[in-house]
């Protein structure tokens, strides 16, 4: 080698060079969207339902696997060194506690070899993906209206703000203006008095006012496993609500052969037993509805969970009040959950009969149905959208 | 210390290594060191390039390696590129003690990289190559949709490694002639046409394009010349990946050997600078780091490093039936390391010369799954150095190959695993073959072995299916 310099040291400014972050970003997003097409899964997360509804989650979610053609990690045989003393038969590793591999149900640490990407999302996040298409359908419009949204609306004009609001059309009539007071017509020369920026203003949303009925059957038929559904349909079926809708009451009914209003906190937390009778809850909510919420004022919505075990000479009056419930109710709907040992449920075949466009039904064999039925439920039948009653305004 | 004082130390610092190294006639090319910040060095690992087209999967991988970093799990002091000038990005941070280890084991890479015969081929401007290759996928990118891009690279890449890494030996066979109408019986059968007209596919009138060539090893090639509806873009994009594998591929085969070289050259050259007790620790601590040993991997660096040590002190001292076997008289270590050097890759280099004696000292052993454990299950060390072998062969990478690109004349795409012992990750197959579907466009089948039997799995465009011969 020559005497020549043969090498070279220099620090460069890396400050703008984001190609990893960036990608890292992509990334994130691909691993939201799959986060998105297993929201069925995820939303039956017990973490989740059980929780305040405050706190981030870390979604133990496989991160997003690049597949190719390669052998079976675990039928293979992989080479490690020893300590000096190793014999056949030592254990070298082993997943039993997880690993450290991911957590979460599932056995997320089983195999090692598989990343775990831990997306942080909290619940707003989630509720923001779950709960983008959902409505209340078919809200009318109602005597009585409350205040239910805050919402921004660009409606004011004035003479300082952000460049990006800029209103060039009352900046241009300023421009004129000034230049025909001043004798010289025309648009020439804008100054920063002429000048004009949008600005927002919070305006207020009216909507009727609406009431929802959450009826659940807590009789001894309905299992842990039972009852863990129609909670979880009935969580997110209350964040939904209140996390759109300011000014909706909701209304806890739980019922075995006997139905009683109870609060919230009760409502998802108490087991009762004993057998069951449905039209008791809906002789209450008829009750309700009558003395508390006259159809005249509020939109009603009535939902209830079963696992359909009714008393079989109970399933007429069912079929009966359920006819006059869905003549004050904008929306009916009966939730099903078929259990493992039933094959046709008596309550839902007699619900056959009823043939009017705002009953709904839906049957839900495991937690993935949770979502659907979310959608079902709360999904515009008639594309007349919520009614919105805008404050008359004027610049 | 001042940012220039620091500059001022390591441009002092690396006139003594590199004149070391020369001194122990390490001959690499000029160098061109860069002191950069930990996200950047990561980016470059994760790219494995400064500068490669964009992808989601580098992002995964930034991540992952950021990470470790952030929470002090693992540390890249470096990154050497293969290019002449040898680029080696240094991590901001290293203290002047670790930039020395650093200097000195990235100039024994280089030296790898020039004197290798495995690396006699490979393009020493792909820095360049790779760079104008991602702004043409950038366009791409405005022209046809980020989408749909990154959607031809997620297949693409799936297949990125079943290529020919020896290409440039011969060029494959581009056998098309054999079209429906004149199979041939034996390989010979064309000699008996040489001269005549009919040789060449110009009068063959089978709808399909003849692409019933006997066996195709490069994939990535195959696809690349017969998928019959790709776009100028995507046959761009086959290529250039195709390209970057066969650079990368030399890297990926000598990585024990690599290592081990570089290992060995930092300790020696190190031994040669002048350090006071603090460094002398310092680097004491940080030579142990790298070669630290674990129970379920093999270490490249310490492997290889033991390995290279060994070499060099059987053929300094050889026993008689070495002298005999190698005909060798002792004191030619140094030189037989070179050699080794030059010529072996990870396969060789582990097949040669990881002894019975080695593996024993140094307590490898094969381990794999047994229920929630991995067990030890082999110490025989024939067996032991054996299935290393077997783990490093073709990279690691299992052999598909073309059988077949005009399969039931239906031209659909047959591959074939050769089969070497070891079952195919049936989850990733099953996800790999849409992937190649995307590309060739009509169904594609792969022939392997699960349990003993012959299966062949086959994507429609729309599901799998898994027939049992």
């Amino acid at each position: 080698m020559d005497k020549k310099k043969v090498y070279i040291i220099s620090r460069e400014d890396w400050s703008l060079h984001r190609k990893g972050e960036l990608d890292q970003q992509r990334h994130r997003q691909k691993v939201r969207e799959a986060i998105k097409k297993n929201l069925a899964d995820i939303i039956t997360d017990e973490s989740i339902i059980m929780s305040d509804g405050k706190k981030v989650y870390r979604v133990p979610i496989r991160s997003l696997e690049e597949y190719r053609f390669r052998y079976d990690h675990h039928k293979q045989k992989h080479g490690g060194i020893g300590d000096g003393d190793s014999k056949v038969g030592d254990v070298v590793a082993s997943d039993r506690q997880g690993g450290g591999n991911g957590k979460g149900k599932g056995g997320a640490g089983e195999q090692p070899g598989i990343d775990y990407y831990e997306a942080d999302i909290s619940l707003e996040e989630l509720q923001q993906m779950l709960f983008k298409d959902l409505v209340l359908p078919d809200l009318k419009e109602k005597h009585n209206k409350q205040l239910a949204s805050e919402t921004i609306e660009f409606r004011d004009i004035r003479k300082q703000g952000l460049q990006g609001n800029i209103d060039r059309k009352r900046t241009l009539m300023e421009v004129l203006k000034r230049n025909a007071k001043a004798g010289k017509p025309g648009i020439h020369g804008i100054k920063p008095e002429d000048l004009r920026y949008r600005t927002w203003e919070t305006a207020f949303k009216y909507q009727s006012a609406a009431v929802v009925l959450a009826m659940m059957d807590t009789s001894g038929s309905m299992g842990p496993y039972e009852k863990y559904i129609a909670r979880s349909f009935f969580f997110w079926m209350v964040q939904f609500i209140r996390s759109k809708y300011q000014q909706v009451e909701i209304v806890f009914l739980a019922h075995h052969t006997e139905a009683k209003e109870v609060t919230e906190e009760e409502f998802f937390t108490k087991g009762e037993s004993g057998g069951t009778r449905c039209s008791s809850v809906y002789d209450l909510a008829l009750n309700i509805i009558e003395t508390r919420y006259s159809p005249n004022d509020y939109n009603i919505y009535a939902f209830h969970f079963s696992d359909g075990d009714n008393l079989s000479s109970d399933n007429e009056r069912c079929v009966e009040l359920i006819n006059k419930m869905l003549a004050y109710c904008n929306l009916v709907g009966y939730g099903e959950i078929e259990g493992p040992y039933y094959y046709s449920s008596t309550l839902k075949n007699s619900f056959k009969t009823i043939e009017k466009s705002n009953f709904t039904t839906v049957s839900i064999r495991d937690q993935s149905g949770v979502y659907p039925a979310l959608k079902a439920f709360f999904s515009n039948r008639s594309n007349q959208g919520t009614v919105r009653m805008m404050q008359p305004f004027d610049v | 210390m001042s940012k220039s004082l620091e500059l001022k130390l390591l441009a002092e610092s690396i006139e003594k290594i590199t004149e070391t190294a020369t001194g122990f006639n390490l001959d690499f090319y000029p160098m061109r060191f860069e002191i950069c910040p930990a996200e950047i060095i990561y980016t470059f690992g994760a790219y494995g390039m400064p500068a490669r087209f964009t992808h989601w999967s580098f992002g995964k991988a930034y991540h992952k390696m950021k990470t470790q970093y952030d929470y002090n799990l693992s540390r890249i002091y470096e990154m050497v590129i293969n290019s002449n000038p040898c680029y080696a990005f240094l991590l901001e941070g290293n203290s002047l003690i670790q930039n020395k280890m650093v200097m000195a084991h990235v100039l024994a890479h280089c030296d790898f990289f020039k004197n290798n015969v495995w690396f006699k081929h490979t393009n020493r401007d792909m820095l360049e190559s790779m760079s104008v290759a991602s702004q043409r996928f950038r366009n791409y990118e405005l022209k046809y949709g980020c989408e749909k891009v990154e959607q031809f690279l997620d297949a693409a890449l799936s297949l990125q490694q079943h290529i020919d890494p020896h290409s440039y030996i011969k060029e494959m066979p581009t056998t098309i002639k054999q079209c429906c109408g004149n199979q041939q019986k034996t390989p010979y059968d064309d000699m008996w046409n040489i001269g005549s007209k009919k040789e060449g596919a110009g009068d063959c009138n089978c709808q399909h394009k003849c692409t019933s060539i006997k066996r195709a090893n490069d994939l990535m090639k195959f696809l690349l010349e017969y998928a019959p509806d790709l776009e100028e873009w995507q046959r761009d994009i086959l290529s250039v990946l195709r390209e970057e594998m066969l650079y990368f591929w030399p890297q990926m085969q000598t990585k024990i050997i690599n290592e081990g070289w570089a290992t060995y050259w930092h300790l020696r050259i190190m031994r040669e600078m002048d350090l006071v007790e603090s460094e002398a620790l310092e680097f004491a601590k940080m030579h142990a780091g790298v070669i630290q040993t674990s129970k379920t991997s093999i270490n490249p660096y310490f492997i290889g490093l033991k390995i290279f040590e060994d070499i060099e002190k059987r053929w300094n001292n050889p026993t008689e039936e070495e002298r005999e076997r190698y005909g060798c008289n002792g004191q030619e270590g140094r030189e037989k390391i070179f050699e080794v050097r030059t010529v072996d890759n990870d396969v060789s280099f582990l097949r040669n010369y990881l002894t019975k004696e080695l593996i024993e000292e140094l307590d490898l052993y094969l381990f794999r799954k047994v229920g929630h454990d991995y067990k030890v299950v082999d110490k025989d060390w024939r067996k032991v150095r054996d299935e290393l072998v077997r783990n490093l062969t073709n990279c690691g990478v299992p052999y598909i190959v073309v059988e077949n690109g005009d399969y039931k004349k239906r031209g659909e795409l047959h591959l074939k695993h050769l089969f070497e012992g070891l079952e195919l990750d049936v989850l990733h197959l099953e996800k790999t073959l849409p992937h190649i579907y995307l590309i060739w466009g009509r169904p594609v089948h792969l022939e392997t072995i699960l349990d003993k039997k012959v299966v062949l799995f086959s994507y429609d465009g729309e599901k799998i299916a898994k027939k049992f011969a």
